[in-house]
């Protein structure tokens, strides 16, 4: 926000009003640390427990009931499937809602204006009721069974509003006189928005898709209502069954044995590193690309 | 993430008529409308799968003894299905998380708003957004195998292995990014005007902030407390992992608990078979957990446009 020059006070610094802002500021300071340190913490004590379990083994090896031998191949590759799909269906699907919302829709309608809440509303709505939905419809309902095209595609619904938000925010910083200069030479209005407005936010909507994917790769929840089942002892395929990641580190940590719970921490900073190297191209990407216009 | 203003009007951009209906740009218009029309399809699909087979369930069960009944044994011989333990852990679990996420929260978006230089704000901002990521299996991990630990040998708090408190904190410092984001945007929509005239009459920042700025985005930053509220309500791993699976009516957060989400993640994992009273309990369960979350977000909708509508 905005730094104000720090202000003459007709009543000059009286103490007790110096003292009063001193603690504030610690106060706030304090709020940070709590956050951060926490991540700090979290972090660290993953890495220290998990490490030792890092190996070959974990990520190229198959499950197993004795924690030495068990390894989180199939749960990793079924991960990165699973982000694939996610991929391929939410950014298309997302990127033309937004356009629809941002270009197209006349606000005057009462059914644009409910698309819009509608939209607000599954942002919030708990993943683990995809995983109902999902279980209801995709898995037992229309009978695709337990695989892995199945829990990308309610990933891909979890994960749908957060595209909305953020190509609708890339779509709206583009400034109206481009859209209004390619209008006077004749383009039609896709002809607007497929040449101008689209290539003027793709950094934004590739920032917004990339932290959508990096939250489908985290969830846990809904997967296991649609079934990425425990013990996978091969490479799954986009119609097999699978388990996930954050599913295999679940079952690890549900395990009493605490070599098990290594395994779940390195499980662990696998996906971590997955996850957190895919905000740190997404962060990137926004501040590289950042446009003023 | 900002969830910035998509809802304010922006100017509309004015096409001279014409004669000529062109077909490719209809083509293109059905194909952005269906797009958007999925979303809705979503939310009725949504509605359908919960509402469907919780009718069949109350069929079963009276609704009074489901949403006044204290026992929650559902999977035993001598079925219980009284709901108001599960929504006495949610609730609990909820509160003493937003105990902890909504002051820090608040002070979080206070200093990034107010206090922080540009550049501070550059670097701090990233790091909230690397909180806001972690997966939440992870942080339900850490709760488990560090701060149950912690809280029992370093601070010598009698809590039991699965505990309410350890995923109450937990789950309080991962909301601190939602409600730090949504209350600084809040802030941020505040005019610069009014802190000048705070100054003007010889304010200081700390009378600024917490007599100007806060009071102004008031209704943007109780938003940011509801969906917070709605967030710790929905959230399944942390307390499917730390809090346990023991519905009992109790606001004691060191006792094992159950909550509305624990009972569905651990209920739906697959070996309960279609069509069984049991099978049928998750979605009744889970109507109640929609309609909880439903009305909180309707709230936290409205109190967002609310403030756009004021300053924006």
């Amino acid at each position: 926000m905005t730094s104000l020059a720090t202000p003459v006070s007709i009543q000059g610094d009286r103490p007790r009003r110096l003292w009063r802002n001193r603690l504030f500021t610690l106060a706030m300071l304090l709020c940070m640390l709590v956050a951060f340190g926490t991540l700090a913490v979290l972090l660290v004590d993953t890495l220290i427990t998990g490490w030792p379990a890092i190996s070959s083994q974990l990520l190229t090896g198959l499950p197993s009931t004795v924690p030495a031998e068990a390894g989180a191949r199939p749960a990793i590759l079924a991960t990165l499937y699973l982000g694939l799909v996610v991929l391929l269906f939410s950014v298309p699907i997302g990127v033309m809602t937004a356009i629809y919302l941002e270009e197209y829709a006349n606000r005057e309608r009462w059914w644009n204006r409910a698309i819009e809440v509608n939209i607000q509303n599954l942002a919030a709505v708990p993943a683990i009721v995809y995983g109902i939905l999902g279980l209801a419809f995709i898995v037992r309902g229309i009978g695709v069974g337990r695989v892995v095209l199945a829990g990308g595609l309610i990933l891909t619904l979890v994960v749908l509003p957060t595209v909305v938000v953020s190509s609708r925010e890339a779509i709206r910083s583009v400034p109206d006189s481009i859209r209004q200069g390619a209008f006077a030479l004749g383009a039609t209005k896709w002809q607007v928005v497929w040449r101008q407005v689209l290539p003027a936010s793709i950094p934004g909507i590739a920032t917004g898709s990339i932290l959508a994917l990096s939250r489908a790769v985290g969830e846990t929840a809904p997967l296991i209502m649609v079934g990425a089942i425990t013990y996978v002892a091969f490479n799954p395929t986009l119609f097999g069954p699978y388990t996930a990641l954050p599913v295999q580190i679940y079952n690890w940590t549900k395990q009493p044995d605490t070599d098990f719970q290594t395994l779940a921490a390195a499980g662990a900073i696998v996906l971590l590193v997955i996850v957190l190297s895919m905000n740190a191209v997404a962060i990137f990407l926004r501040n590289r690309y950042r446009k003023q216009w | 993430m900002t969830t910035a203003d998509v809802t304010a009007p922006r100017p509309a951009t004015t096409i001279l008529p014409r004669k000529r209906i062109r077909w490719g740009e209809q083509v293109v218009y059905g194909a952005l409308f269906v797009a958007a029309a999925i979303s809705v399809l979503t939310t009725v699909g949504i509605v359908l799968s919960l509402v469907l087979p919780a009718l069949d369930f109350f069929r079963e069960v009276s609704p009074v003894d489901f949403f006044t009944g204290t026992t929650w044994a559902p999977l035993f011989l001598d079925a219980r299905f009284g709901v108001l333990p599960l929504v006495v852990g949610t609730l609990m679990i909820s509160f003493y998380s937003a105990l902890v996420a909504f002051p820090l929260g608040v002070g979080v978006a206070i200093y990034l708003s107010e206090y922080a230089a540009p550049r501070a704000t550059a670097f701090l901002k990233p790091i909230l957004e690397i909180l806001a990521a972690i997966p939440t299996v992870v942080l339900g991990y850490f709760a488990l195998t560090f701060v149950t630990p912690f809280l029992r040998n370093q601070l010598g708090v009698q809590v039991e292995i699965f505990n309410a408190l350890a995923a109450s904190l937990v789950l309080g410092v991962m909301l601190i990014p939602t409600i730090a984001t949504l209350s600084e945007d809040a802030m941020a929509a505040v005019p610069r005007d009014l802190r000048d005239g705070g100054y003007a009459l010889g304010a200081d920042k700390l009378q600024v902030s917490m007599k100007i700025v806060v009071p102004a985005a008031v209704s943007g930053i109780i938003a940011a407390f509801v969906l917070g509220f709605s967030r710790a309500v929905g959230e399944t791993m942390i307390v499917l992992i730390a809090a346990g699976q023991l519905a009992q009516i109790t606001f004691d957060p060191r006792e094992t608990i159950e909550t509305i989400t624990a009972f569905i993640g651990a209920t739906g994992n697959g070996d309960v078979p279609t069509g069984s009273i049991e099978y049928k309990t998750i979605f009744a369960v889970g109507l109640t957990l929609f309609v909880m979350t439903l009305v909180m977000n309707l709230i936290s909708i409205r109190l967002v446009r609310k403030y756009r509508e004021v300053y924006e």
